[in-house]
């Protein structure tokens, strides 16, 4: 089976974002950035494939030079080859100008299969693997735990709401997203750091996919949120704060 | 182009009626009409539920192919009523199936889905949030065609009733098997629950602040104390170290009890959407920006590993 995962690299969980003077973006001089961790998952389902069924497993990510490193993770965990699309104006496309990206450099791989993350850690968009299927003319399937190949397609475990399940079989080339916690994630060996760095990466520009930003949708400023209610901190030693705590549990909130 | 057009989810009618809400803002912004749809019979509770509130015409989509949801079946037939009736917005709830069907749907009209919305303002513009919560962000749709939103369950307050005319039209699109690829099972629940976090008055949960499954017993002992039942954030199901039934959130857990104390949890809003509606919610994070203080009453700033100790000897104390 030939994979395609479509990876995004995203600042560090517990990063400290702050807007920046544009006040339309957030400061990312000093962030630390890392694979979005549905992404992450995704990589390790195309992996497991591979490991059972063989064939080949391609990671793609569009952003600015930074995602090398985030790429090479992937490749250090055992991707074969990976597709960099450098563009510095990610901010400026919407989900479907990112989507045209990434579907240009898909399509002359021709894979059987396309993952992605369900959605990403920054934006949250949870849009870009659908609106990929959409592009590629594909079926797709979303919030995916675990996928099994059969001789006709796939057969996929659908996360629903509320604790349900659905089990969906659909015919391949497909999009699947994928959603967190479906399987362990592996590490790179040794071994798979050294080997990485031999790997192929191939680099391509949006202006060589041919496909400008034109978006439809813009992002016109970003704001701290408001405080849906007045939190008391009860700051002290944490003994005097929670000593505090049950105070106000019991005497003021009235719930203990 | 005429109005705002508010597709419901028959299956999930609060945040259906949230939605219709959301819809009700954006035809006062813009001064446009207001129409609502949903897949399925015109006697369905979602039709009659709507009878009465602001919108005075619904079209109920019906088509055998239709009966259980597919995402090809879905866009067929949302792009065929869009066709039809030319709306200018297009509102949904922000459920699951919306996020699997609609990004296409837009994709189709070569749009993007302005998706899990907080709040519509004059312009309008829309507000959505970034970084798990941790930023809100204002988005605008531009150019010609129309606009695709979600609304995020909880951000809109129902409309009440008020009598008034409403029509129910038929809506058949035009549907064949061979263009539905997926082929969709039963849902089904992934075991028999044996905890009922819904009823339970007291609630403490644990999220990734906890860093490892060694340190599950930490806060088990602060439940003990506090008679209370141990829940937790995803992440925490994910890798095991709790059972999934035990999960808050979107993807586990509604619940609503007098006191929800969220340990090491930074609040994204997958978790918060599970346990907002808390009569009293009390964060303890080393992150005084989480979120998670944003919907708290009390807030401790530090490390788990200190509070969490003090705050079970001191009930254990109290209880003497």
């Amino acid at each position: 089976m030939k994979i395609v995962v479509a990876i995004k690299q995203v600042p560090e969980r517990d990063a400290q974002v702050r807007i920046d003077a544009t006040g339309k973006w957030i400061e990312e001089a000093d962030l630390q950035f890392a694979l979005n961790e549905s992404d992450a998952y995704a990589l390790e389902e195309a992996l497991q494939l591979k490991d059972k069924h063989g064939g080949e497993v391609i990671v793609l990510s569009a952003g600015p030079e930074r995602v090398g490193s985030t790429i090479r993770e992937a490749l250090a965990k055992g991707a074969d080859r990976a597709i960099q699309i450098v563009c510095d104006d990610l901010g400026a496309r919407d989900a479907l100008g990112v989507a045209r990206l990434l579907a240009a450099a898909i399509r002359p791989e021709n894979p059987d299969l396309i993952l992605t993350g369900l959605q990403s850690e920054d934006l949250g968009l949870g849009q870009t693997g659908v609106i990929l299927a959409e592009l590629l003319g594909l079926p797709h399937a979303t919030l995916i735990l675990h996928v099994e190949k059969t001789e006709t397609g796939l057969t996929v475990k659908r996360e629903l709401e509320e604790g349900w399940f659905q089990t969906i079989e659909l015919p391949t080339p497909a999009v699947l997203t994928i959603q967190s916690g479906g399987n362990k994630l592996r590490y790179a060996t040794l071994m798979g750091i050294k080997r990485a760095k031999t790997k192929e990466v191939r680099i391509l520009t949006a202006a060589e996919l041919g496909v400008d930003a034109a978006p439809t949708v813009v992002l016109e400023q970003v704001a701290l949120p408001q405080k849906q209610k007045s939190t008391q901190i009860l700051s002290g030693s944490p003994k005097e704060a929670a000593a505090a705590l049950i105070e106000k549990l019991k005497f003021e909130a009235r719930v203990l | 182009m005429s109005g705002v057009l508010v597709v419901q989810e028959a299956a999930r009618n609060r945040i259906s009626f949230e939605a219709l809400a959301a819809g009700r803002v954006l035809a006062d912004i813009t001064g446009l009409s207001l129409e609502t749809a949903a897949v399925g019979d015109p006697n369905a509770d979602i039709f009659i539920e709507t009878a009465g509130l602001p919108p005075a015409t619904a079209y109920a989509v019906q088509h055998p192919l239709l009966q259980n949801y597919t995402a090809d079946g879905y866009v067929l037939a949302f792009e065929q009523l869009i066709q039809k009736l030319q709306p200018s917005y297009i509102v949904f709830p922000h459920t699951y199936q919306v996020r699997d069907f609609v990004p296409r749907l837009a994709a189709r009209f070569g749009q993007v889905l302005i998706g899990d919305i907080t709040a519509i303002k004059a312009g309008p513009s829309f507000d959505r949030q970034l970084f798990q919560g941790k930023m809100n962000a204002t988005y605008r749709h531009q150019g010609d065609g129309p606009c695709f939103v979600s609304v995020q369950a909880g951000a809109f307050r129902q409309d009440p009733p008020a009598a008034g005319k409403f029509t129910i039209y038929h809506f058949v699109p035009e549907i064949s098997a061979n263009e539905i690829r997926t082929r969709p099972g039963r849902p089904y629940r992934a075991s028999s629950q044996t905890v009922d976090l819904a009823s339970a008055p007291l609630i403490v949960s644990v999220g990734r602040g906890i860093k490892d499954a060694e340190n599950i017993p930490l806060v088990q002992e602060l439940a003990t104390a506090l008679g209370a039942e141990l829940a937790a954030s995803r992440p925490i199901c994910d890798n095991g170290w709790l059972p999934l039934e035990r999960q808050v959130g979107s993807s586990g857990q509604t619940v609503a009890p007098k006191l929800y104390l969220a340990v090491g949890i930074s609040g994204a809003i997958q978790h918060l959407v599970g346990m907002k509606g808390s009569q009293c919610v009390v964060a303890i994070n080393k992150d005084p920006d989480a979120p998670i203080f944003e919907v708290a009453d009390y807030g401790i700033v530090g490390d788990l590993f200190e509070v969490v100790p003090e705050l079970t000897a001191a009930l254990k104390a109290a209880k003497q």
